[in-house]
C-alpha cells in the first residue's frame, strides 16, 4: 500500500474514533492555525494609523498561500456574536519576515466590522480566513513610469504596492479630507524625502474635491504613466472616462471595494437562481408563498418560524423579518427562513 | 382533554393581547442577542468536547476500577451535553443567528443514533408545531402509549408501563424509530416506499458509525480494558438515554397538562397557538447544574413558547413568561424533577387501566371564543 493510500486509511480509522464528529473538530480547540485546518488568523496587534483607522496585524493559519502586492483578502469577523465576512486590501509585503499579514480598515459611518476592527477587536481573537485573491497587481514586466490614484482607504492596495517593489519613477497622487486623514502620512513623507516617491496630496476639506482635468496640472505625463487608481466610485468613474477620452484606458488599473450597496426597501423581483424563476413580490407575503405560487419546489416546514426548515440561502439583495422587522443582506454563507421573511427590494433566493 | 378547561375564562381578545405581550418578550431577546450568548454556546461545545476527550482517554485503563468510575461518569455526561444543551438546542436554529457553518442546525450531527435531519423533521416541525394535539403530535405517547382519559383504550396499554421502561433504557433507538415512524411505515405496502427505504437507509448507517465507535473501536483501542470500556460506553449510553427520557417525559406528561383536539386547532390564531404551548408543556425547577443538564429543557414552557431562543436566555425569560401566566390566571406547572419524573409515571401507570369516559364533555374552545 502506498503511504497516500495508507494515511487515508489511518485518517478514515480516526473519523470513525470520533464521529459524528470529525478529527479535525477536537484538533481545533487545541491547533486552529495549523495545517490542514479551515483557513483562519489570529489578531496579534492592532495600531492606530488615524483618528478612524488602524492597521490590524495577523497571523495566519498554515495554509494561508501568501499574497500578491495589491491584493485583498475576505475575512469573517464575528461582531456582536454574529460572523460577518468582509474584504481588506493587504497593506504588508509580501516578503514579511515573520509571515504576518496586515490590512488596514478605516471605520466608515455606520459599518459594523470596520468599527469593530478599528476599535473594538483585541489581540488574540481568531479570525477565519480565505485566500488572498484580486486582479489589482503588477505587471509581470515592471513599468518605467507609475502613477498611484488613490483617495481615502484607497491608498491600502497601493500600499500594499509601495512597500513591495521599487520602482525607478513613481507618481502618487493621494486624497483625503484633511492631512490628518492620510493614512500612512509619515511613511509616505519618509519615502518621498528619500526620492523614492513624489507625493501629491489633495485635501478635499480645502482644496475641494479632485477635478481630474486637474491632472495635466499636477502629473503632466500621466497618459504615459502605468496608473493604478483606487478610491470612491466618483473618482474612478471620473478617471475612467478621462483615461478613455484620452484613449489610453489600458494604462488605467482600478479597484472598487463596494460593487453594489443593497438598499433595503419594501418589497421588489425575486429570482429564483436554481429554477430561473423571477417573480414580483410584495414587502408582506413570505418568500415561501412566493415561490410555492411561482411552482419554485421550496423546502417547508412548520410555515410560522420555530422549525427551520426551509431555511435557504439568500445569494443577493435583503430580505425583512416579517416578525421582528429585522433586514437581512445578502453575504456568503447566509441562509434565511422563507416563512417568515418577505422581499426587502429586489433579491435572489437559490432554489 | 380534560373536563373542565382551563383557558375558558379568557376571552379572544384577551388571548390576543397575551400573544402580543409573548412577542415582545421574544423581540426583546432578539434585540438582545450578543457576543455572550456565542461565548456560552462556544464554551459549552469546547467543555463537552474536552470531557469526552478525556473520558474516552481515562477509559483506556478501565480495568482499573475508579478509572472505570470516572470515565463512565465522564462519559456519560458529555453524552448529555452533547444531547441535551448542545445538539437538541443546536438543531433548533437556536444558534443559527451567528452565521457560524460550524454550530449551525443545518450542519450539526449528535452522537445519537438518529440523523439529526430526520429528528428536526419529526421534532422542529411536527411536535413543535401540533404541540399535545391527539393524532397530530406524536410525542404524545409515541405512539405506544395512552396518555389521556380519552384515548381509545385497548389490552396492549396494559403493559405501558413496560414499554415506557424499555424506551428509556434504549432511548435514543426509540427515538429513531419514531423519527422513521416504524410502526407506520412497517406494512407491507409502505416499506417498499423509495422515500422510506432512503431515510431507513441512512438510519442503518448512523446505527452502524454509532455502534462500530462506541462498543468496537473505543473498546479496541483500550486494549486489554476492552470488556471494561465496552462495558463503560453501553453504561454511559444508559444513563444517557435514561436521563433524557426523564427530562423529556416531565415536559408534557405531568399531571396538570392539557392535550388537544384537533378540531381545536382549526384556524388557529397566533395567541392560541401560544395558550396551547403554554398549557401543554410542563417545566421542572431547581438549580442552574439541573437546568444545564437538561439542556435547559427543563424550561419546558419557555422553549415550546420560543423554540428559536438561545436556551441560555430561558432562565431570565421565564420570570416574565411566569408573571404572564399569573397576569392571565393560568396554571403553571412545575415542580422539582423527582416529583415530576413520579407524577408523569404515575400517569403512565393510571392510563394503562380502562377508565370510565369522562363525565363533562370538553367544551368546544372555538365555541367558546365566538361565545364570548
Amino acid at each position: 500500500m502506498t503511504s497516500t493510500a495508507l494515511r487515508s486509511r489511518a485518517w478514515k480509522l480516526l473519523e470513525t474514533v470520533t464521529t459524528p464528529l470529525l478529527p479535525s473538530d477536537y484538533l481545533d480547540l487545541v491547533s486552529p492555525l495549523r495545517a490542514g485546518a479551515d483557513l483562519r488568523g489570529r489578531i496579534e496587534a492592532v495600531h492606530p494609523e488615524t483618528g478612524d483607522a488602524a492597521t490590524v496585524v495577523i497571523r495566519p493559519g498554515r495554509g494561508w498561500r501568501g499574497h500578491t502586492a495589491g491584493q485583498y483578502v475576505r475575512i469573517g469577523v464575528d461582531v456582536d456574536g454574529v460572523r460577518l465576512w468582509r474584504a481588506y486590501s493587504i497593506t504588508s509585503p509580501t516578503d514579511r519576515r515573520d509571515g504576518r499579514v496586515t490590512i488596514t480598515v478605516k471605520a466608515i459611518p455606520d459599518g459594523k466590522v470596520s468599527n469593530h476592527l478599528v476599535r473594538r477587536a483585541k489581540p488574540g481573537t481568531l479570525i477565519q480566513l480565505d485566500q488572498p485573491t484580486g486582479d489589482f497587481v503588477m505587471p509581470q514586466a515592471k513599468p518605467a513610469r507609475v502613477l498611484y490614484l488613490t483617495a481615502g482607504s484607497g491608498i491600502t492596495p497601493v500600499m500594499g504596492m509601495l512597500r513591495d517593489t521599487e520602482f525607478d519613477d513613481v507618481v502618487m497622487v493621494h486624497c483625503a479630507p484633511r492631512p490628518q486623514d492620510v493614512i500612512f502620512r509619515n511613511e509616505l513623507h519618509d519615502l518621498a524625502a528619500d526620492k523614492k516617491l513624489r507625493l501629491t496630496e489633495v485635501h478635499t476639506d480645502t482644496d475641494g474635491t479632485l477635478d481630474i482635468a486637474r491632472l495635466d496640472e499636477l502629473v503632466p505625463d500621466w497618459a504615459e504613466r502605468e496608473t493604478w487608481a483606487c478610491g470612491p466610485a466618483g473618482l474612478l468613474d471620473a478617471a475612467e472616462a478621462h483615461w478613455t477620452e484620452h484613449g489610453v484606458q489600458q494604462r488605467l488599473h482600478t479597484e472598487r471595494f463596494r460593487p453594489g450597496i443593497v438598499v433595503a426597501g419594501d418589497g421588489g423581483e425575486v429570482t429564483f437562481s436554481a429554477t430561473g424563476k423571477t417573480v414580483d413580490a410584495d414587502g408582506g407575503t413570505p418568500l415561501l408563498d412566493i415561490g410555492e405560487e411561482a411552482g419554485v419546489l421550496m423546502p417547508s416546514g412548520c410555515r410560522m418560524g420555530i422549525c427551520f426548515g426551509c431555511v435557504t440561502p439568500l445569494k443577493a439583495g435583503a430580505v425583512r423579518d416579517l416578525r421582528t422587522g429585522e433586514i437581512t443582506e445578502a453575504e456568503p454563507g447566509v441562509l434565511i427562513q422563507t416563512c417568515v421573511s418577505a422581499a426587502a427590494g429586489p433579491c435572489d433566493i437559490e432554489r | 382533554m380534560t373536563a373542565i378547561d382551563p383557558t375558558a375564562h379568557l376571552t379572544a381578545e384577551q388571548i390576543e393581547e397575551l400573544g402580543r405581550e409573548l412577542d415582545a418578550i421574544r423581540d426583546e431577546v432578539i434585540a438582545g442577542r450578543g457576543e455572550k450568548d456565542a461565548a456560552y454556546i462556544r464554551k459549552v461545545i469546547s467543555v463537552q468536547r474536552k470531557l469526552e476527550l478525556a473520558s474516552r482517554g481515562v477509559l483506556l485503563f478501565s480495568f482499573f476500577p475508579p478509572a472505570w468510575l470516572i470515565g463512565t461518569a465522564g462519559l456519560s455526561v458529555a453524552k448529555i451535553m452533547d444531547n441535551m444543551e448542545i445538539g437538541h438546542n443546536v438543531l433548533h436554529g437556536q444558534w443559527d443567528w451567528m452565521r457560524d457553518p460550524k454550530i449551525h442546525s443545518t450542519t450539526w450531527e449528535w452522537d445519537h443514533v438518529s440523523p439529526s435531519e430526520q429528528w428536526k423533521h419529526s421534532h422542529n416541525e411536527l411536535h413543535h408545531t401540533y404541540t399535545n394535539v391527539i393524532g397530530k403530535d406524536n410525542d404524545l405517547g409515541y405512539g405506544i402509549m395512552r396518555v389521556d382519559e380519552d384515548q381509545k383504550w385497548h389490552p396492549f396499554h396494559l403493559g405501558q408501563p413496560l414499554w415506557n421502561f424499555i424506551n428509556a433504557c434504549f432511548f435514543e433507538y426509540g427515538i429513531a424509530a419514531y423519527d422513521l415512524e416504524l410502526g407506520k411505515n412497517l406494512h407491507k405496502r409502505r416499506r417498499k416506499n423509495p422515500e422510506f427505504r432512503a431515510r431507513a437507509k441512512a438510519v442503518g448507517r448512523k446505527i452502524r458509525r454509532q455502534v462500530l465507535k462506541d462498543y468496537v473501536i473505543h473498546p479496541l483501542l483500550s486494549g486489554p480494558s476492552f470488556l471494561t470500556t465496552l462495558a463503560a460506553t453501553f453504561t454511559a449510553n444508559l444513563v444517557r438515554n435514561i436521563w433524557s427520557h426523564s427530562v423529556i417525559m416531565c415536559g408534557h406528561f405531568p399531571e396538570g397538562v392539557q392535550v388537544f383536539e384537533r378540531r381545536s386547532i382549526k384556524g388557529e390564531t397566533r395567541g392560541q397557538w401560544y395558550l396551547r404551548q403554554m398549557m401543554g408543556s410542563a417545566n421542572i425547577s431547581g438549580s442552574k447544574a439541573m437546568h444545564f443538564m437538561t439542556g435547559n429543557l427543563s424550561h419546558q414552557i419557555e422553549h415550546h413558547l420560543f423554540p428559536d431562543l438561545p436556551s441560555n436566555r430561558y432562565a431570565e425569560v421565564a420570570v416574565k413568561v411566569r408573571a404572564l401566566f399569573e397576569k392571565y390566571e393560568l396554571e403553571y406547572v412545575t415542580g422539582p424533577l423527582p416529583r415530576q419524573v413520579l407524577s408523569a409515571w404515575h400517569k403512565v401507570f393510571r392510563l394503562s387501566l380502562p377508565n370510565k369516559k369522562p363525565k363533562v364533555e370538553t367544551p368546544d374552545r372555538e365555541q367558546e371564543l365566538v361565545a364570548a
